[in-house]
């Protein structure tokens, strides 16, 4: 009887195992036909051209793309996860006056989609004159994330025994010196998954990227595949090479990183 | 009781945070609403118009059909993903660890960890004409039913939307999984010792107990749906026709490529109020569902 079951849930998991993996294989195998014609569906190409691969890194600047990303992430990611800390360390800790009507002034942008400010943010960044630069990405971004990062470090500051600080009180710590020396390294794991969380929103954001940039080089990964689409539409092999170049950072970042990314977005979602 | 003391200092803290928030969501907010008033082409003088914007919103066909298209994909991107999940993690009873399983978390995470123009770059290939899924169609002998998928009038919404599905099962499956594993044993075997059958104890235990998990996972996907816009940009760009036009792509066009700012504006505002209206009942009850 226990064989039957375990067996039962191996078909159900590998059924829905395929479901996601069936997709990516056809794009893989896809791109490895030659350039220009259009093969019949999932299907391996007689003679692989793995140099289609080459074509695509070079046609979408995927190197130039990388730089661009990763600009974007380092400036987003540190800045927004320390505003976030600071925020939820107030909020959740420190005897803030009025953070009850903060906190739920934060929650509510949990719930706002970003097509709702995305056009005042157009003509904001024209008036700033960084339309069509990264802090034209990088600047909204932080504000764009920091509902969720504050409602995150909220939550694990709620969570810390108000006893600890009571302690470092006594030694006649600050409040600085309570946060840098006391409170941080307790909430290192929380933020290292605030970090995670917001490095995927950032390199994955596609709709700020794409109405705030025009030049594709200066966008995050997914803008630029977004561009990449839109100009080799036609020759679906040279398509699915660039879509593959342009997830692959991804999805290895993801494999090497699989047991902290899935923690953190089962997290992210519970709190 | 908490920390005492340095009261005003806390302020300090929070405003970095809350000047981002302020300067780049909260500010932008306030100027969605006062261009939702005016009939401004984004360059020129902007007239005032009051509400008739939003009366164009509710009135006007291909508006309106954005809307009940957003509203579509919740069964799409919401109600199936979570359907299926319960129903599997239903089937599969109590979940043992081990190297399968953590495999299987992996993979199924896949499609979230790609970015949502990724997903439609995919499945706008899938769904060619002579893409896999009519390529599996004609082997199995259903060849009268291919169709270019997205470019089908009838078909093009439910294509998308099955795009969605395919990002938020992965996802749904894990949390629900996750969830049933932590309910205790004990219930299950208290129920089998007073008679109850596979369908009692789905009903009576393991749904109460991921009640939780389910309001997560329904909340989530619900604003996905609602705000989609990568996906039906990328897959068909609201077309063909407005067959698969949603609020989020219309918005959009209407500020950048037809020069109705005021338009889009309130169509913004009604964008957002209905993710409110959608999404904070459901907080409710998952807060009082919590113990």
């Amino acid at each position: 009887m226990n064989r039957g079951i375990q067996l039962r849930e191996r078909v159900i998991l590998g059924a829905m195992m395929a479901i996601s993996i069936v997709p990516f294989v056809g794009v893989l195998f896809t791109s490895l036909h030659p350039q220009g014609i259009v093969p019949e569906g999932i299907s391996w190409p007689a003679s692989p051209q793995w140099g289609n691969y080459l074509d695509a890194w070079s046609i979408g600047n995927i190197g130039e793309l990388l730089w661009s990303s990763t600009l974007i992430v380092l400036a987003v990611v540190p800045v927004g996860v320390l505003v976030c800390t600071m925020a939820g360390f107030a909020l959740g800790h420190l005897r803030t006056p009025g953070r009850a009507l903060i906190s739920t002034l934060f929650l509510a942008g949990l719930a706002v989609p970003f097509e709702s400010a995305i056009v005042p943010l157009y003509y904001q960044a024209e008036a700033l004159g960084t339309l069509n630069t990264r802090w034209a990405i990088i600047l909204p971004m932080i504000g764009l994330l920091a509902p969720f990062g504050v409602f995150w470090m909220s939550a694990h500051f709620r969570g810390v025994p108000s006893a600890i600080s009571e302690a470092a009180r006594m030694d006649g710590a600050d409040t600085i010196r309570l946060f840098l020396h006391v409170h941080l390294p307790l909430a290192l794991p929380a933020i290292s998954t605030l970090a995670l969380l917001q490095f995927i929103s950032t390199w994955n954001q596609f709709l700020v990227a794409s109405v705030l940039v025009d030049d594709p080089g200066m966008r995050t990964m997914a803008g630029a595949l977004g561009a990449f689409q839109g100009e080799h539409r036609t020759d679906v092999v040279l398509l699915c090479a660039g879509a593959v170049t342009i997830m692959l950072p991804t999805v290895l970042l993801f494999l090497f990183l699989q047991r902290r990314f899935v923690t953190a977005l089962l997290a992210g979602a519970v709190k | 009781m908490r920390d005492t003391g340095r009261d005003r200092a806390g302020l300090l803290w929070v405003l970095p945070a809350l000047g981002f928030y302020a300067c780049f969501v909260l500010y932008p907010l306030t100027q969605t609403a006062r261009y939702s008033l005016y009939d401004w082409n984004g360059i020129g003088e902007a007239t005032w118009v009051g509400l008739r914007n939003y009366l164009t919103v509710l009135t006007d066909p291909t508006l309106r059909d954005s809307v009940v298209h957003a509203l579509v994909l919740i069964l799409f991107f919401t109600v199936i993903p979570v359907s299926i999940s319960l129903l599997a993690v239903a089937t599969m009873g109590r979940l043992r660890t081990g190297a399968f399983v953590s495999a299987a978390r992996t993979v199924l995470f896949l499609p979230q960890i790609i970015p949502l123009v990724g997903a439609a770059i995919i499945w706008t290939w899938m769904y060619s004409d002579q893409g896999a899924v009519n390529q599996v169609l004609r082997a199995v002998g259903l060849s009268a039913l291919a169709r270019p998928w997205l470019a089908d009038f009838g078909t093009a919404l439910a294509a998308v939307g099955l795009i969605g599905s395919w990002v938020s099962t992965g996802f749904c499956f894990v949390l629900l999984m996750v969830g049933a594993g932590k309910i205790d044993p004990a219930l299950y075997e208290a129920a089998r010792l007073d008679g109850a059958n596979a369908a009692q104890e789905f009903r009576h235990i393991t749904l109460p107990a991921l009640r939780n998990e389910i309001g997560v996972a329904a909340t989530i996907t619900t604003i996905a749906a609602l705000s989609s816009f990568d996906i039906v940009y990328v897959s068909t760009g609201g077309g063909p026709g407005f067959s698969t036009m949603v609020p989020g792509v219309q918005i959009i066009r209407l500020a950048f490529t037809t020069g109705e700012v005021g338009l889009s504006s309130a169509l913004a505002i009604v964008l957002l109020a209905l993710v409110l209206a959608v999404v904070l009942p459901m907080q409710v009850s998952n807060r009082k569902a919590r113990p």
